[in-house]
């Protein structure tokens, strides 16, 4: 059963300029225990699809339009304000990309970390300092006791984001939305963040959904995929059959965009960029988005209507008038083994 | 093919030590932190040398080294023979023509107040080349070189995306026909989708105007794709320095190791395995 249900969700922001179209149709399930991912470049909406399932979007200039988020049963898009704060950090945590600016430089960790506890839950403060030392050696900070009285300036980039991932878990959330948590950090970093993540999800039993540009993190974390494009969804599988059979142009064109260092033809030959850059949000193309990128577009059915998500085989949804498999001359999609 | 030809560029243990000061109203020096700590390598003419390592490795120090824009602490950078640490400004300047750089953040590289004409246009004006009229001629070509339209000359920076952007940088560098570019992390703060546009744009004006590279990025797949040969730093120090794919598919230093175990790729199957690995590679290195 899904523990979050995303449905149609819409949400525009209204500016002087006109309005921007930032989530426009985005419609996912995140099932208990398994780990979505969500792929795009940047200004592709995943942000603000995070930000407005945990109602944290600047209101105004934006709002949902439409769509509905349901999380064990209730829509959090109708809660109050006050209700939704008994789910935020409760039920629902999130992480956030830049570690150097998400904790507050005047306040030690400790301080930070106790505060999100005493917020959901009745203990004292003693009570609360051994829980967030407890944390802070869950997330593998060394000597976690005394490292509570620091301020965050003493950390590392990634020691910093260990310290968000402990405020993350300080109240057993069932679903951790982690929004590209790794890029600011070095190669070696990232991987044992993300290893630390893997293991934590495993022990807390929890659901994530890691927010990423990065094909790599993705293809290393998801259980299931979703490729967002100009604010929607236009791809959406999990992850073995969306890498073995990737069907939308974008997705496909992405995948051939991006440099390798193992497997055949890394250096010899060119990289597929993709022309062109991702379409203006207040006034994106009528039917298809990614048409006047896409290598076959051409028919009325690029041009004149706009393509559905629709499911292509069994737990594969793809946006597009020309996937993969049915391109004239195309092969069967791979048998998808594990 | 580096035995073949005399090198272009010969760095031989370099240096660049910047002092740790303490006091308040007395300053003293109190140690070092050794950026770049004795760094030698060849760079072929038509070659790229590609130069990876993670932030505070040393490598962009190493880059404003061999260009003057630091002065190295100690260590020789010689340029078709000529030793440029001891070159007066005047010198120098003349050989800034053969060697320019193009830098990592094209949102903070090129001046809002300047239009892209004056930009790209710059450099010509420095080095006194050409009457206005060939330069606004050249200035057309290079930015058509690069896939910018030329007719935008007279607009500014903002109006542009992160990838024209860097075209504008590209033309920049280009201006003055030189031999060795130092590409600081130029697609860093790219999308995938234009990175590639602007690595493929890179090797095409390579082919063209046969140009060398010293290309400096954090991120091995880049690195890996562009480059005839790699050289790995850590902490200051060259770890390791071959041919691109003995360096990558055989590494021999440790951290090289870790450094390519840690890279996530796109293919979940491979991912399983690596990630075993990698926690294995990361174990021993805490031990070691």
């Amino acid at each position: 059963m899904a523990l979050l249900e995303v449905d149609d969700l819409r949400t525009h922001f209204f500016t002087r300029e006109g309005t921007v179209r930032a989530v426009d149709g985005v419609s996912f399930a995140v099932e208990k225990g398994k780990t979505l991912g969500i792929v795009g470049e940047s200004g592709c909406g995943k942000s603000v699809t995070a930000l407005s399932i945990m109602g944290l979007i600047p209101k105004p200039p934006a709002k949902i339009v439409s769509g509905s988020v349901m999380y064990e049963g209730s829509d959090l898009t109708k809660l109050s304000e006050r209700e939704l704060e008994d789910v935020r950090g409760r039920e629902i945590a999130m992480i956030f990309q830049d570690p150097m600016t998400s904790l507050n430089p005047t306040l030690t960790v400790g301080t930070q970390i106790t505060e999100t506890i005493r917020r959901h839950y009745d203990v004292s403060q003693k009570q609360a300092n051994k829980k967030a030392a407890e944390l802070l050696e869950k997330v593998r900070i060394p000597r976690a006791a005394e490292r509570l009285l620091d301020y965050p300036h003493r950390f590392s980039g990634g020691m910093r984001q260990r310290v968000m991932i402990a405020i993350a878990l300080s109240c057993d959330p069932k679903l951790l939305i982690a929004d590209e948590p790794t890029t600011a950090l070095d190669v070696t970093v990232q991987a044992s963040v993300l290893d630390l993540l893997d293991d934590l999800r495993h022990e807390y039993d929890m659901s994530m959904i890691i927010i990423t540009h990065d094909m790599g993190v993705v293809a290393e974390a998801a259980d299931d995929i979703i490729v967002m494009y100009a604010g929607q969804v236009v791809e959406r599988a999990s992850t073995l059959d969306l890498f073995d059979n990737p069907e939308h142009p974008y997705t496909e064109a992405l995948l051939g965009a991006l440099p390798q260092i193992e497997g055949a033809n890394v250096r010899d030959g060119r990289l597929t960029a993709i022309p062109g850059r991702p379409p203006d949000l207040i006034d994106p193309p009528a039917a298809c988005r990614f048409g006047p990128r896409c290598r076959y577009a051409g028919s009325d059915d690029c041009t004149k209507h706009e393509p559905q998500l629709r499911e292509i085989r069994s737990g594969h949804w793809v946006r597009s008038a020309h996937p993969a498999s049915e391109r004239a001359g195309s092969r069967k999609p791979q048998e998808v083994g594990s | 093919m580096s035995s073949a030809k005399a090198p272009l560029l010969q760095v031989t243990d370099l240096h660049k030590h910047f002092p740790i000061r303490e006091g308040l109203l007395i300053e003293r020096k109190v140690g070092d932190v050794k950026a770049v700590d004795g760094v030698t390598f060849d760079v072929a003419p038509g070659e790229t040398l590609g130069l990876v390592g993670e932030s505070g490795s040393g490598k962009s120090t190493t880059g404003y080294c061999i260009l003057q824009l630091m002065k190295p602490t100690s260590g020789s950078v010689k340029f078709e023979g000529t030793e440029l640490t001891e070159l007066g400004r005047e010198d120098l300047r003349r050989m800034r023509r053969e060697m320019q750089i193009v830098f990592q953040d094209p949102y903070s590289s090129l001046d809002p107040r300047m239009t892209v004409g004056d930009i790209v246009g710059e450099p010509l004006v420095v080095h006194k080349i050409g009457t206005r009229k060939d330069r606004s001629a050249r200035i057309r070509d290079l930015l058509d070189v690069v896939g910018f339209n030329p007719s935008y000359t007279n607009r500014y920076p903002h109006e542009f995306s992160g990838g024209q952007r860097q075209r504008i940088g590209i033309a920049r560098a280009l201006a003055l026909s030189p031999k060795l570019i130092v590409c600081d992390e130029p697609v860093s703060a790219l999308d995938v989708s234009i990175q590639a546009q602007i690595l493929n744009l890179l090797k095409d004006l390579q082919n063209d105007f046969g140009l060398t590279y010293l290309f400096i990025a954090h991120d091995l797949a880049v690195v890996r794709g562009m480059s005839d040969r790699i050289a790995v730093m850590n902490r200051g120090r060259l770890v390791e320095i071959g041919r691109a794919e003995d360096v990558y598919t055989n590494p021999q230093d440790d951290y090289t190791k870790a450094l390519l175990s840690a890279v996530p790729i796109p293919d979940p199957r491979a991912m399983k395995e690596r990630k075993a690995a990698r926690r294995k590679l990361r174990h021993a290195l805490a031990e070691s």
